[in-house]
Formats: C-alpha cells, structure tokens, sequence
C-alpha cells in the first residue's frame, strides 16, 4: 500500500515540476551550453539569416494572341554567402492551360507545376520563363493566374549546425591586449561598487533603526533607486551629469566650486594633485560605480536593517552597564552580529556586479575606460557582429561565475554549519 | 564640562545647520533665483555663536521659546547677509532653523558633563545628517526627472537652472510634454505592451511556479535535493550570458519581435526565484492541514487549490508584485528582442528616444516618468508585500 502511495506521489512531483524544468532547461540551461558551441565556431551577426530560395511571379500578355501568356520567374538565392541545395519548385495554375515549352527540370500534371530545380550557388540568379496556352482557345484571365503563389523548398547548411570549429575566437579574446584592461576595469568596477553599497547599506540601516518621525516613510525612500526602472534612472543621471546643460556641473559652477565643466562620464582620467603627488582617477569609472553604489545600496540596507532587528536588545543594555561609548558598541556588538550577511551580501552582489550590464550601458555605453566583461559581450555580438567572438566572452564570464559561486556555496555551507 | 564636548558639540551642529541651508540653497537656486554663495564663513561662525547660546540658556528658558527666538536670530542673520530674496526663501531657512533648534533644545551643560556624551553627540548628528543626505541624494534625480517634464526646451538652455514650474500657464501646456509622448511617440501602445508582458509574465510565471514549489517543498521523488540546490545555481546565471545564444535561437526561429517571445524569456528567468521563494513558503505551512485534505478524500490538485493556495496567499502576493517588477524593469532583453516600434516595451522605448535624433530631454524624461511612476505607485501601496518580496529574491538585482 505504502508502495504503492509513493508510486502515486512520485508520478504527481514529476508531473508537477516537469513544466518548468522543461521551461528553465530550454531557455537558461541550453543556452548556456550552446554558448560553448557557438564560441568555437566561425559565426557573424549576418549569417544567422537562413538562406532561401525565393521566386518573384511575373504575368506577361502576349501581343495579339490573348489564348496564350508569358510567365516568368525570377528565381534568386536570398543569401549572399551560401547554398542551396535540392531546390523543388511548385506552382498551381487554372484549369484548361498547358504549357507549351517547358523547361526539361520542369513537369506539368494536372494543373500543377512541379520543377527540380537543383543547387543554387551563393548569389544565384535565375529567370525561368514558361508560356502557356489555353487548351480551348480562350481568353486567359491574367487575375487568376497572379493569385497563386509559387512554393519554393531546398536545403541548406545552417551555419550554426556544421561540424566546423575554431579556436581563434578564444585565442583572439586571451590575445587581445586590452584584455588585461577588460579584466581589471571588471574587477575594479565589482569590487569598489560592491564594497560601496555594503558601506552605505550600514550607515543607512544603522540610521533607520534608531526610532524618528517618518521612518517607514525614510525606508521606502531609500529602496526607490532599486525599484525604479534602470533606464529612467540612467538617463537622468546622464542628464544631471552633462557637462554643457546639466544641472550638476551648472550647479558647482554657479556656487563658483569649479571654473569650467567636467565631463563627468565622458572623460577617462582625471588627475587630482594631492600633497605634490600627481594622482590619475579613472573619471567615468567613478561616476559609473557612483550610479552603482546609488542604485544598489538600498539592497544591502534591506538585509542589514533586517539583521539589525534581530540583534538581542539586552547587548545594548549590557553595554551601557558597563560603560561602553558609541563607537565601542557599533563595533563590538553592531559589528559582529552582521558579520555573517555582510559576508554573503559580498559575495551575491560580487557576483551580480561582476555581471552588471545596463547600467554602464545606458550611462556610457561602455565608452571612457568603463568597457567591463558583459558589455564586451555585447560589443563583440552585436556592434560588430561577430556573435562566435560574443559568445567566448560570456565563456570567460560563465568560467569566472563559476569560481564565484563554488567560494558562495563554500561560504554558504560553512555558515550553515556553524548555526 | 570638558571644553572639548563644548567645542565638539558647537562645531558639529554648526556644521549640520550648514548643510540643511545649504540643500535648501541649492533647491531654491534650482527655482531660478540667483544666489552663487553659500556664506559659510558668516553663517558657520554665526551657527557656532547660537548653538552656545543655545547651551547657555539650558532649560532657564521655555524650550518652545527658546527655540523660536534662536531661529528667528539665524533668519534675520541669513536675511541681511543676502541680497534680494524672496520672502518664502527666508521662512524656509526660519522653518529650517526651527527644526535644528529643536534637535538640540535638550543639550545643555549637564548632558555635556556625562560620559561619552561627544561620542552620543557625534552618533546622533550623523544620524540625522545622515538621513537628511541620504534622503536628498536619493529624491534629487527623481526630482529633477519631474520638473524637467515640465520645462521646454527653450526655457531650459535659457537658464539651465531654472526648474521653477509655472502653474500660471495652465494645465495643458503644463503636460505638453506628457501629451506629446503619448500622441507623438506612441507611449500609450508601449505602456500597453509593457503591462501586457508584466501581468503575463506574473500569471504564467505564478502558474508553472506553484505546483513545482509544492511538489519541492513537500513531495518525495528522486533528485528532489540536486533540484532545490540547482534552483539557486542556475538563478545565478544572468542574462548577458544567455543573450547571444539565445538571440541566434529566436533569429532562427522567427521569435524576435514577439511578445510571445518576451514572455517564454521573461518567464523562464524570473521561474527559478518564484519557485525558491514559494517553496520556502510552503514548507512552513503545518503538514496536518494537507493531511486533513487527504482524509477529506482530496486529490492533489484539490489540496493545492483548496489547502495551500488560500493560505500562502501573502507569499504568492510577494513574488507576483517581486515578478511584476522584474518584468517591468527588465531592460537587457527587450534591448536584443525587439527592434520594430510597434513591439516595444516602454524601457525599450525610452532607449529609442534616447538614441534617435535629438529628442528634446523634456520629453525623454515626461518618458521616464511615465516608466517610473506606476512601479513606484505599486511600491509604495504594497510596500510590505515587495519588501519581503525583494529580501527574498534579493540574491539576484
């Protein structure tokens, strides 16, 4: 009985689940896998287009003789780079016509045209002309015979399916010698915006869980830039930040702060003179790792506040028993206790900055020394068109992820094992 | 009294009055009325002088009194030091002033004399200092986002300054922008689309999630555990790695341009977080219940809908407000999908306004307006459904 019960169980989990696994399975994992097809291969944007046969129908009278009509198709092969092989060709035409010279790849039976037309090279051009004449020396209505289409089929080699690989694509992205400059401005990026948000995430939870007016009212505030759409947001800061008319530089200009503007996300160093040492700031870098910090603290805050409630009362109470100031409590008591999420927040917006890609994208467009990993991706695929080089770099990413997550999961699991 | 807390205390809340006149400075600017100076050295060494003030009279004074005269000092002081300033400006540095006095009514010369009281001191104007900056960074650009919708283009290079709005001119021209985005760059299709993409998401999201987080939470079956733990892993892949291929696949298949095809990617990326959040949630429902179900002679369909659903409605509430956020918001795809105008998603929109020819910045941000405007809506309304929504979902951003 109880066999059998687990039997049923077992068939309705399956039956339950299998809807999405099929969903995730097609649509993240296949991908992904397909990524490391597509990356050792010879593949460009214009050649994702299928090549196909295709024919234009054109309907002729022939003078003084209206029993009979000229009909010419102009056959072409649409790609301009392969072929296609074992073309078949099929038209459909009114009853009581016949053709009178008929091209010998060509059949005719019961009002139905049926040509094998065979392999078309790249490029290929052809035009096949047929008159037909009525078999009861009747006139032949051009109308009827234009409102059939003709079908056209052949077989060609997609591109994506061939057993051909290469390695240049991953022997160019490791060549490149901007790919150091790729690595770095990726790390730097991830890095400093992660450590960023964690750091305003403390100051704010720290603010908002101390007891004021409007405080619900602050902790919505403080989640706005995570809930707005990065595209408003993106250009807004865009426009703030212009140089000519935006607010900001207008602003500092006007408080006499600056003599001139600053391109804030145009310009890619910046050198500061501190103590008589010459320094070079990466200019749009930081505006870019601003934005990030701007838009991705209030996620940090969340998990913080929401550890910081937790935090047992009497420590505080204890503490002030004891004489402890402020700054001795934050780090004594505070400090500790959210150790263990600031170590997995670390870790997960490591992880999503690393792959971080609007952002940089709608601000700079990867332009000024802010061109990261993913916005690499992007250019290689898609602005220049070399999809197989595209796909190696989201190689070298999904490789880096991986590593991130095995240190996640190691994390992860530790903290599971200490509670 | 140590002369240290004295001169710590004097420094700091002369420096957090600054800054609170200064915000508002830079706000009034804003309206187009000309100020280029903060004053600090007057209004600071001024500050300093009425703080101490403020700790000699303690609590001889009513402290309601005390700190009306206070800030009606630091207004007068302000006024002269400026020149030709609206009236509304000076009663903003007078309600201004009220609101810092009030904060530091209770320091006098005993609370100075405690232990650690400069420490207290420091910890409290950073508080507040910080929620005032906090607040003032985040609602800026929102800000500025809604009052260049109502500026022109003219006005605008006029004085790139000026962001008063004028109510005078009436309600019509006040919303030109508003008008012109919709009638002119076809925003109400894109709003349609975006909303048909978001609720379809959130409705076939919810129904491919709710049974496999059941059958995760509660069935056994072989490979349950690699499933739950794969769940997480793979909700880690983000978009940038999935776009090429499956930018060649829709090619290929003639999915791009779709909506139909919006909704299987959309789906598929927000399905893994509604299962891990669901599923948590349906394991904290008590066993019994369903057990009851079972005896009551309902199949698993019926304790699904008849048990579980009822009860875990504020957990299906947070991923269906968390998934419609996502959907809305997503920018990535519908960049690689959809390059024909009358599929356009409104992100997708805004960025072909933004990259087309010169399209006035009015318009551009009347646009991010109105992307931004329903999200936050829903935020505020549900806020407690989306929060939790958003800690638990939050691995991914």
């Amino acid at each position: 009985m109880s066999t059998k019960l687990a039997k049923i169980e077992k068939r309705t989990a399956y039956l339950l689940i299998l809807p999405s696994v099929f969903l995730v399975f097609s649509i993240i994992l296949f991908p992904i896998f397909s990524n490391i097809w597509i990356s050792f291969k010879n593949v460009e944007l214009k050649d994702l287009r299928i090549p196909e046969p295709r024919a234009k129908k054109l309907v002729k009278s022939i003078k003084d003789n209206p029993t009979e009509i000229k009909i010419i198709y102009k056959l072409r092969n649409s790609s301009l780079t392969q072929e296609i092989t074992n073309v078949k060709f099929k038209d459909k035409y009114p009853d009581n016509i016949e053709p009178t010279n008929l091209d010998n790849r060509c059949q005719y039976k019961s009002n139905l045209l049926k040509c094998d037309l065979g392999n078309w090279p790249k490029k290929y051009r052809e035009n096949l002309e047929i008159v037909f004449q009525n078999t009861n020396n009747q006139e032949i209505s051009k109308k009827e015979i234009k409102s059939y289409k003709p079908k056209l089929s052949g077989k060609s080699k997609n591109i994506l399916l061939t057993y051909e690989f290469t390695l240049n694509n991953f022997k160019k992205v490791i060549k490149d010698r901007a790919f150091i400059d790729l690595l770095s401005t990726t790390f730097y990026y991830t890095f400093f915006g992660t450590i960023g948000a964690i750091v305003f995430g403390i100051l704010a939870a720290q603010m908002v869980n101390q007891k004021f007016f409007g405080r619900t009212f602050m902790r919505s505030v403080l989640l706005f830039p995570y809930v707005a759409p990065v595209v408003a947001l993106a250009y807004t800061w865009e426009l703030l930040l212009d140089p000519t008319s935006g607010t900001l530089n207008n602003l500092l200009i006007n408080y006499q702060i600056i003599d001139g503007p600053i391109n804030l996300l145009g310009q890619k160093y910046l050198t500061l003179n501190i103590l008589g040492f010459d320094f070079k700031l990466r200019l749009a870098l930081t505006t870019v790792i601003i934005f990030e910090i701007w838009r991705y603290f209030p996620l940090a805050f969340l998990f913080i506040l929401a550890r910081l409630q937790a935090v047992p009362k009497e420590l505080y109470e204890a503490a002030d028993v004891d004489g402890a100031n402020p700054l001795q409590k934050f780090l004594n008591i505070t400090l500790p206790q959210i150790l263990a999420v600031i170590s997995i927040l670390f870790m997960i917006r490591f992880i999503w900055n690393f792959n971080k890609f609007e952002d940089i994208f709608l601000l700079t467009g990867g332009a000024s020394g802010t061109r990261t990993l993913p916005i690499n991706v992007y250019q290689q695929g898609f602005s220049i068109g070399d999809i197989g080089m595209g796909s190696a770099v989201s190689i070298v990413i999904v490789v880096f992820l991986l590593i991130f997550m095995f240190i996640y999961f190691k994390l992860l699991g530790k903290r599971a094992d200490e509670n | 009294m140590k002369i240290k807390n004295i001169f710590t205390y004097c420094f700091i809340s002369s420096l957090f009055l600054f800054s609170l006149v200064c915000i508002w400075k830079i706000l009034v600017t804003l309206q187009g009325i000309e100020l280029t100076n903060f004053n600090f050295n007057k209004l600071f060494i001024f500050g300093i002088t009425l703080c101490a003030i403020n700790l000699l009279i303690g609590k001889k004074l009513n402290l309601n009194i005390k700190i009306t005269i206070l800030a009606l000092l630091f207004s007068i002081f302000d006024y002269f030091i400026s020149i030709n300033l609206p009236i509304w400006y000076s009663f903003g540095i007078f309600l201004i002033s009220l609101f810092f006095f009030n904060n530091i009514k209770d320091y006098d010369k005993n609370f100075l004399s405690k232990n650690h009281s400069s420490q207290k001191l420091f910890f409290n104007f950073l508080t507040l200092f910080g929620i005032t900056l906090f607040s003032f960074v985040i609602l800026f650009p929102f800000y500025m986002m809604l009052v260049t919708s109502f500026k022109t283009q003219a006005l605008l290079l006029l004085n790139p300054l000026d962001f008063s709005i004028n109510f005078a001119q009436g309600l019509p021209e006040l919303f030109k922008s508003y008008f012109i985005v919709f009638k002119d760059y076809n925003f109400g299709r894109y709003m349609l689309t975006s909303t048909i993409v978001s609720l379809g998401t959130v409705i076939i999201t919810l129904i491919f999630a709710i049974p496999a987080a059941y059958a995760v939470a509660r069935l056994n079956f072989f490979g349950k555990n690699f499933l739950s733990t794969s769940i997480l892993i793979i909700y880690l892949f983000p978009a940038i790695v999935l776009v090429i291929p499956l930018y060649t696949i829709f090619s290929q298949l003639g999915l791009r341009n779709s909506i139909e095809g919006l909704l299987i990617v959309y789906t598929a990326t927000t399905l893994p977080v509604a299962i891990y959040m669901l599923q948590g949630y349906f394991k904290s429902i008590p066993k019994e219940l369903e057990e009851a179900g079972i005896i009551d002679g309902q199949n698993w369909l019926g304790i699904i809908f008849k048990i579980i659903l009822p009860l875990s409605l504020p957990a299906i509430s947070s991923v269906a407000l968390y998934v419609f956020m996502i959907a809305w918001n997503e920018f990535l795809f519908s960049l690689m999908f959809l390059d024909r105008p009358n599929t356009f998603t409104l992100s997708r929109a805004i960025q072909f306004l933004n990259v087309g020819a010169e399209t006035p910045r009015q318009y551009l941000m009347a646009g991010s307006v109105v992307v931004t405007l329903p999200i936050l809506i829903i935020f505020v309304y549900f806020e407690k459904y989306l929060v939790s929504g958003l800690t638990a979902g939050s691995v991914k951003g």
